[in-house]
């Protein structure tokens, strides 16, 4: 087929139309979404304490912290799924979650602590925090990366990193309703360690399946 | 430069909007700067100038599937180097070189270098045959017997939607078989 026969079949095809990759991903990860919330709800569930957990400004701060790792992980992932798109002025929308903490930590040190350091930080869940954050992850990280082969990436693995982040974010949202553990540093260890699992596999799975 | 790239922004702005005969247009006008920037990545490279023609379908192929991801507010020069770029990285990848491909490769065409002749490329036709058959008549009879969506339904007694179906499977098909072989 020579390229002037080639450019006529596209021009045919001009027609269809192909949804943005924001609704693509909208869609694809509420479609994945109830799969993480039946693992949520089959093996973790809401603890048992929650009304007053919620007075504890630690507590909030967990969703806090996820939600600004996952909300502007979508966004930067959206950027990126143009073809022309650069990681510059973007990637400090990802420092957010870490701010957060940094401050939360911060006001937690200025307190009198209620437990000892290290039994803040290795707290009572931390294996669980390994296993459930990821485990919740992987239905939302399907979705993402399927929302996101709609995209064109340029860096197929960062963009999959980012669908990681997204996941592991919305994850880790759910499962600190769950976890009883609020303290900062429990948050900073166990769900970074968690989140840059999910991410390294996405990096993985996002370099095959990404290219366009 | 800046003239020939605002044209281009505007005839995709069109297409966008429905007008067939100006997407057509516009990929007739960038073919010329696409296969210029693939010959000179593949001499680059030490690789014979005349696998130009498979890059320059392979990125035709994907610029047409990821129009979509084209900002209509933005220039649409940069996108399509973008994607040039990528498609020519992994051609010369797939060829066994690595090799930086410079973003300039495709603003800088010299007038006069690129020819205007279209060649034809071996790697379309041959996944062309790896298709179904439906696919592979509908693209046969608009692309090479240049018939209209409505002739090709008459002629291959489909539903004009179905040809077009069949038409975008078939194109998106081809795609995925040129990314992957």
């Amino acid at each position: 087929m020579d390229t002037d026969q080639l450019i006529r079949s596209l021009a045919a095809d001009n027609a269809h139309r192909m949804p943005r990759v924001g609704a693509m991903l909208t869609m694809a990860l509420l479609v994945a979404a109830p799969l993480s919330i039946l693992i949520f709800a089959t093996f973790l569930g809401v603890r048992p304490d929650v009304m007053t957990a919620m007075h504890n400004p630690f507590f909030d701060m967990k969703f806090a912290v996820t939600l600004s790792l996952a909300i502007p992980a979508i966004i930067v992932s959206l950027h990126l799924s143009r073809p022309e798109a650069l990681m510059r002025g973007w990637g400090w929308l990802l420092l957010l979650p870490v701010g957060l903490l940094a401050v939360a930590i911060g006001s937690e040190a200025m307190m009198a602590p209620a437990m000892p350091m290290t039994m803040r930080l290795v707290g009572k869940n931390s294996r669980v925090c390994l296993v459930a954050i990821p485990a919740m992850s992987l239905p939302l990280l399907a979705g993402a990366l399927f929302g996101l082969r709609h995209g064109a990436p340029s860096h197929p693995a960062l963009a999959g990193a980012l669908a990681g982040l997204v996941s592991a974010g919305l994850a880790a949202t759910l499962y600190a309703s769950h976890c009883t553990d609020d303290s900062p540093l429990f948050v900073a260890t166990w769900y970074t360690l968690a989140a840059a699992l999910v991410a390294a596999i996405g990096a993985a799975v996002g370099s095959k399946v990404l290219r366009y | 430069m800046r003239g020939r790239e605002d044209e281009w922004t505007g005839l995709m702005r069109s297409a966008m909007a429905g007008d067939d005969a100006a997407y057509h247009r516009l990929l007739r006008a960038v073919t010329p700067v696409l296969r210029a920037a693939a010959r000179r990545g593949l001499a680059r490279a030490g690789q014979p100038p005349d696998q130009a023609e498979d890059i320059v379908q392979e990125i035709l192929l994907a610029v047409h599937l990821k129009r979509h991801t084209w900002d209509s507010e933005a220039p649409f020069a940069p996108w399509l180097f973008a994607i040039a770029r990528n498609k020519l990285i992994d051609a010369l990848r797939r060829r066994g070189r690595r090799i930086f491909v410079n973003i300039d490769d495709f603003a800088e065409t010299l007038p006069g270098e690129a020819p205007q002749e279209t060649a034809s490329a071996g790697e379309v036709a041959t996944q062309l045959g790896t298709l179904p058959q439906r696919q592979r008549d509908v693209l046969q009879s608009i692309a090479v017997e240049s018939a209209s969506i409505k002739d090709t339904a008459a002629k291959l007694s489909m539903s004009e939607g179905a040809v077009r179906v069949a038409l975008h499977r078939g194109l998106a098909a081809l795609t995925a078989k040129l990314r992957d072989h």
